[in-house]
């Protein structure tokens, strides 16, 4: 009896030392935060604090650098070897969601259901991806510029008009105290031009295509509306308001050293603008003719769909979106936290806060990118469309022939699954 | 020749060494401005963009911005990864397409003839032409690992060096270099009875100290700068190389000082090996000139 | 070469199969399924299935049409012209997009025209514009590149055949840059090249005494292309300088010292000496510049991502555009076999231009 005793309770015990590691279930991540300091250690931070705060699942971390993300993914999914957890940018998720990389999330949504829209990735009526963060672009400037050129300070009941932009940025190029009066950032080749720019074209009546049926973009890339940006953009180019190509370098110090009267920049370099200048301003986006527009949406979690253990993927994710950590994202990388609440935890989008005006911004002013398996070809299209005429080539043949592009992409995809 | 005299015969010599000079400064600038400004502060460096000072090492200079380049990515990671690739692809090269080329030289099989066309004409190929299908088929081939029948290769060391340990041109050059070495050694070893590997291994290979190197070093330079297969099958950090690397840098807040130092640090290994060796290293690319 | 071989079948094959093998697994079979993916509609990755298209990828890139157009005139008859006093045509597109008359034009997009006589004027209409944009871009640089730096790089090795002390010291930087990864030259070129404040720009201001304007190497459409070929060149011209020079060390100097006795001119003894001694080198330098320019990639991809208007594109950096960037696998698959057909066709060429006259 003593002999049973005795080797029960050293099996408890061994099975009791061994067992929380035993049971635990090992998850694989990837994220794209590899090379940037601040991010990394925020994703390791809340991997850690689900891994301590439960003893069903175990996350482990990979990092890939931002710019070969997307194509890692990819090779991924070629090879079979997707993590259980992955990050997507909102604007991709449809197209992984039809191309079969990720399955829908299995999280409450009641915890969702204060989220900013934009960082809620939905498809196909199902929840595929959720974010901690929403990305807004706003006209950057100083209050001093705007007093000496005369300038109202525009606000976000009561934008700038078209007009009133124009006359901006004349005033800005006739003091001759700038380079260029406008930095659009044309240095940021890649997902900028889409998420940037077409705003604009949005906000003059057009889209990058016809939202809807998704099955076409002509009308939208180049009907009149579209037209019309088009040759206000190729303007602002060739009368000098703005430099067509750009060096990276030049981008991110040019309106620190004054180059620039105005700044089209996102407010993830705001915090870079806030501490060179006392007077730093975020201006909302001009009304071009369709109400002011800027983009949404940026990167979000989902869930791959070879992953076996999408319960454990989907309560990682839960844990995640806690208001805690939608504050530390934002005051680590400057990104609009996804709920108001978190807002307030936040030195930069609280009450007062310097940034607090994004979060109304987004509210009242985005737009998501096109929500269709197609845009990761629209956007390349659309792209290379205003590089083009940036560089003067002509508006409607362009326009014309990047809504061939992505119609024949379409029809080439059976419709994206539209 | 005619109109050099005792005294226009320095001049001329002035305006030799003057050409030369300007010529020498025009191929090596850009080194020396990467040099040089891995050393400054990124706002510094870019300002002195603008002037001379860019060639100078002026101003503000420390090692701040290795420090922080070795803080943001694994390089010391990325260049074991880069030598060990490109070292185990140009031994495993050395082997294989010397082993191949003996067997066009020496050897009479049937199909010979074939084989050696088929293998010149894909000289022809460009590699850009079959990089998407053989990525596709990187992506399903089997490995036998630790763990059994592992498949797709992406992700791994084994991408990056057997698709490339068999190409024509190291081939063609062993089949050249093989083609003049003196046949009577061959003879004689044949008649006294050495088996093929032996002869392989004793004789033709302990003369082929020049081609080896020739080959060694054009494949090392090929392998240690290769971008777009590393770009396309390599993402997972531990297995990447140091072109892929690069990408850590060019975050949303580009540090060009950093980036100036990465630059640094992976190209003055090999420019410091190919300085030592620089005459062994020209002779033996010379060399392959004479005989094509 | 041993006289006396003997039949070695098993010995041949395994000597022969490791790096046979490799090469049929590595290169044979992908540049086949190259081919068959080209004729499919096969994506990345994708739920719809691949189906047999045929000739459709070729098509698309390849597709050309032509069509004749009158000049525009007003009511009384009169031409209209534009302010340069040249005529003016009716709009393309009225022909290109949804014309029913003209179906087999439609979506192509203008290429060149050329007159005819008289007012009427040819248009070339082509349907993909980018790639034979590319194709025009990729032959020019071999075709400007193959010479210049094949020349460029004999007179380097010229230069470098002299008696001179520290001579030696040229050739190793003359040399150098070869060594150096392309990408790592792109990047640096790149400062080089900058509109704004590069290096090119300031060194021009300061040589012409400030008469020099700035101007934007990469970013405008005239000078991108040469100025990726400038720095293409730099890089690549030592390798190149070497196998000349060790060309040049074989030429016999009694040769050189007949020519002196004749009392043959430079110029005379370069022809007549050094050149023929040459030929076999020429050769060579000459195929392996044009088999290395026809990969032109990397730069761009770091430097102008094929912009800016197109001016930089090439046929590789289509073909991995098109595959990876867009996914689009039969695309970029065709792309690269027609890449292959025009490199195989231009190294006929050559050989049939090199070949042994008697």
């Amino acid at each position: 009896m003593k002999f049973l005793k005795l080797s029960a309770g050293a099996m408890a015990l061994t099975a009791g030392l061994s067992g929380h590691a035993w049971a635990q279930t090992a998850l694989t991540m990837w994220y794209h935060g590899a090379g940037n300091e601040v991010e990394s250690q925020i994703i390791n931070q809340i991997v850690s604090d689900f891994n301590a705060s439960q003893s069903d699942w175990s996350v482990t971390l990979e990092s890939f650098p931002q710019g070969a993300y997307n194509d890692s993914v990819v090779a991924g999914a070629l090879a079979g070897s997707l993590p259980d957890i992955l990050d997507v940018d909102g604007p991709v998720m449809p197209n992984w969601a039809w191309s079969g990389y990720m399955q829908p999330l299995q999280i409450d949504e009641s915890v969702i259901a204060n989220f900013l829209p934009g960082p809620k990735g939905y498809w196909d009526g199902k929840l595929y991806s959720i974010g901690l963060w929403d990305a807004a672009v706003a006209l950057v400037t100083r209050q001093s510029y705007l007093d000496e050129l005369g300038l109202r300070t525009p606000t976000l009941d009561q934008p700038w008009n078209a007009e009133e932009f124009q006359a901006a940025l004349d005033a800005a190029k006739n003091s001759g105290k700038f380079d260029y009066a406008l930095d659009l950032g044309t240095a940021w080749t890649g997902e900028w031009y889409p998420y940037a720019f077409s705003p604009f074209l949005q906000s003059f009546g057009g889209d990058i295509v016809d939202r809807s049926t998704y099955l076409t973009a002509e009308g939208a890339l180049n009907g009149e509306a579209a037209m019309t940006f088009g040759h206000w953009w190729q303007d602002l180019f060739a009368n000098g308001y703005a430099p067509a190509t750009q060096d990276g370098a030049d981008r991110d110090t040019g309106f620190a050293n004054g180059k620039y009267a105005f700044s089209w920049n996102g407010n993830w370099a705001a915090l870079g603008a806030l501490s060179t200048f006392d007077d730093t301003v975020f201006l909302p986006a001009p009304d071009l003719g369709n109400g002011p527009k800027i983009g949404a949406a940026s990167w979000q979690f989902g869930v791959s769909a070879s992953s076996e253990h999408p319960d454990g993927a989907s309560a990682f994710i839960q844990f995640a979106l806690q208001d805690k950590y939608l504050a530390d994202f934002s005051n680590g990388i400057g990104l609009i936290p996804a709920t108001a609440a978190a807002a307030a935890m936040t030195e930069n989008y609280k009450d007062g806060g310097p940034m607090a005006m994004f979060f109304g911004l987004t509210e009242a002013q985005a737009l998501v990118r096109p929500v269709t398996p197609g845009y990761v070809v629209e956007a390349k299209v659309f792209e290379k469309a205003l590089a083009d005429i940036a560089n003067g080539a002509n508006v409607e043949d362009t326009l014309d022939a990047a809504v061939d592009e992505i119609n024949a992409d379409i029809e080439r995809n059976g419709g994206y699954g539209h | 020749m005619a109109l050099v005299t005792p005294e226009n015969r320095g001049l001329r010599l002035v305006v030799r060494y003057t050409v030369l000079t300007i010529i020498a400064v025009i191929f090596c600038f850009p080194l020396v401005f990467m040099i040089m400004s891995s050393f400054k502060p990124s706002q510094q460096l870019l300002t002195d963009t603008g002037s001379l000072r860019a060639f100078l090492p002026v101003g503000d200079l420390s090692f701040d911005n290795y420090i922080e380049a070795f803080a943001r990515a694994p390089i010391g990671l990325f260049v074991f990864n880069s030598m060990f690739v490109t070292g185990t692809t140009v031994i495993l090269t050395l082997l294989i397409c010397s082993m191949t080329a003996f067997s066009f030289v020496y050897l009479k099989w049937r199909g010979r003839g074939l084989v050696l066309s088929i293998i010149l004409a894909t000289l022809i190929v460009p590699f850009e032409t079959i990089v998407i299908p053989l990525l596709l088929l990187a992506s399903k081939l089997p490995w036998l690992g630790l763990h059994g029948i592992e498949w797709g290769w992406l992700n791994s060391y084994r991408v990056q060096i057997i698709p490339f340990v068999a190409d024509g041109l190291t081939i063609f050059l062993f089949v050249q270099y093989f083609k003049d070495l003196p046949g009577e050694l061959i003879e004689a070893a044949r008649v006294e009875g050495a088996s093929w590997p032996q002869i392989y291994r004793r004789i033709v290979m302990p003369l082929s100290g020049p081609v080896m190197a020739t080959a060694a070093i054009l494949k090392f330079l090929a392998m240690y700068n290769s971008y777009l297969w590393p770009l396309m099958v390599v993402q997972k950090e531990q297995y990447r190389p140091v072109m892929v690397g690069l990408q850590y840098f060019f975050q949303l807040n580009i540090a060009w000082g950093e980036i100036m130092a990465y630059l640094s640090l992976i190209t003055v290994p090999v420019l410091a090996f190919y300085l030592l060796l620089q005459r062994a290293f020209i002779a033996s690319i010379a060399s392959t000139g004479v005989k094509g | 070469m041993a006289s006396k071989l003997t039949q070695s079948n098993r010995a041949g094959w395994l000597f022969a199969l490791p790096g046979f093998g490799l090469m049929v697994v590595f290169i044979i079979l992908p540049f086949f399924f190259a081919i068959s993916l080209s004729f499919t509609n096969q994506r990345l990755i994708s739920p719809n299935p691949t189906e047999w298209v045929g000739l459709a990828n070729y098509r698309q890139l390849l597709g050309m049409g032509m069509i004749t157009l009158d000049a525009v005139t007003d009511e009384s008859g009169q031409i209209v012209r534009d302010d340069t006093g040249a005529p003016t045509y009716p709009r393309l597109r009225e022909y290109t997009r949804n014309n029913p008359d003209y179906p087999h034009l439609d979506g192509m997009k203008q290429w060149f025209s050329f007159g005819r006589g008289g007012e009427a004027r040819t248009f070339v209409l082509a349907r993909d514009l980018v790639f034979l944009t590319a194709v025009k871009n990729t032959v020019v640089f071999v075709l400007v590149v193959a010479p210049v730096q094949g020349g460029l790089a004999l007179v380097l090795a010229l230069l470098i055949n002299q008696k001179l002390r520290g001579i030696n010291i040229y050739r190793t930087i003359y040399f150098m840059p070869v060594v150096v990864s392309i990408v790592v030259v792109s990047l640096l070129w790149r400062f080089i090249y900058d509109g704004n404040n590069g290096l090119l720009n300031n060194i021009l201001d300061f040589l012409s005494f400030g008469y020099f304007e700035p101007v934007n190497w990469l970013g405008n459409p005239k000078t991108a292309f040469g100025s990726i070929i400038g720095m293409s060149i730099w890089q690549a011209v030592g390798f190149h300088m070497v196998i000349w020079l060790s060309g040049l060390q074989t030429i016999s100097p009694t040769l050189y010292e007949a020519a002196e006795i004749e009392g043959s001119s430079k110029w005379q003894t370069f022809r007549y000496v050094t050149w023929p001694g040459l030929r076999n080198t020429a050769i060579l330098v000459l195929i392996v510049i044009t088999m290395q320019a026809f990969g032109l990639f990397a730069q761009i991809d770091v430097m102008t991502n094929g912009g800016p208007l197109d001016s930089t594109q090439t046929i590789v950096f289509q073909a991995v555009e098109r595959g990876y960037g867009k996914q689009d696998i039969s695309g970029g698959s065709a792309i690269s076999v027609l890449l292959f057909l025009i490199v195989l066709s231009i190294s006929l060429f050559q050989r049939w231009l090199t070949r042994e006259r008697t």
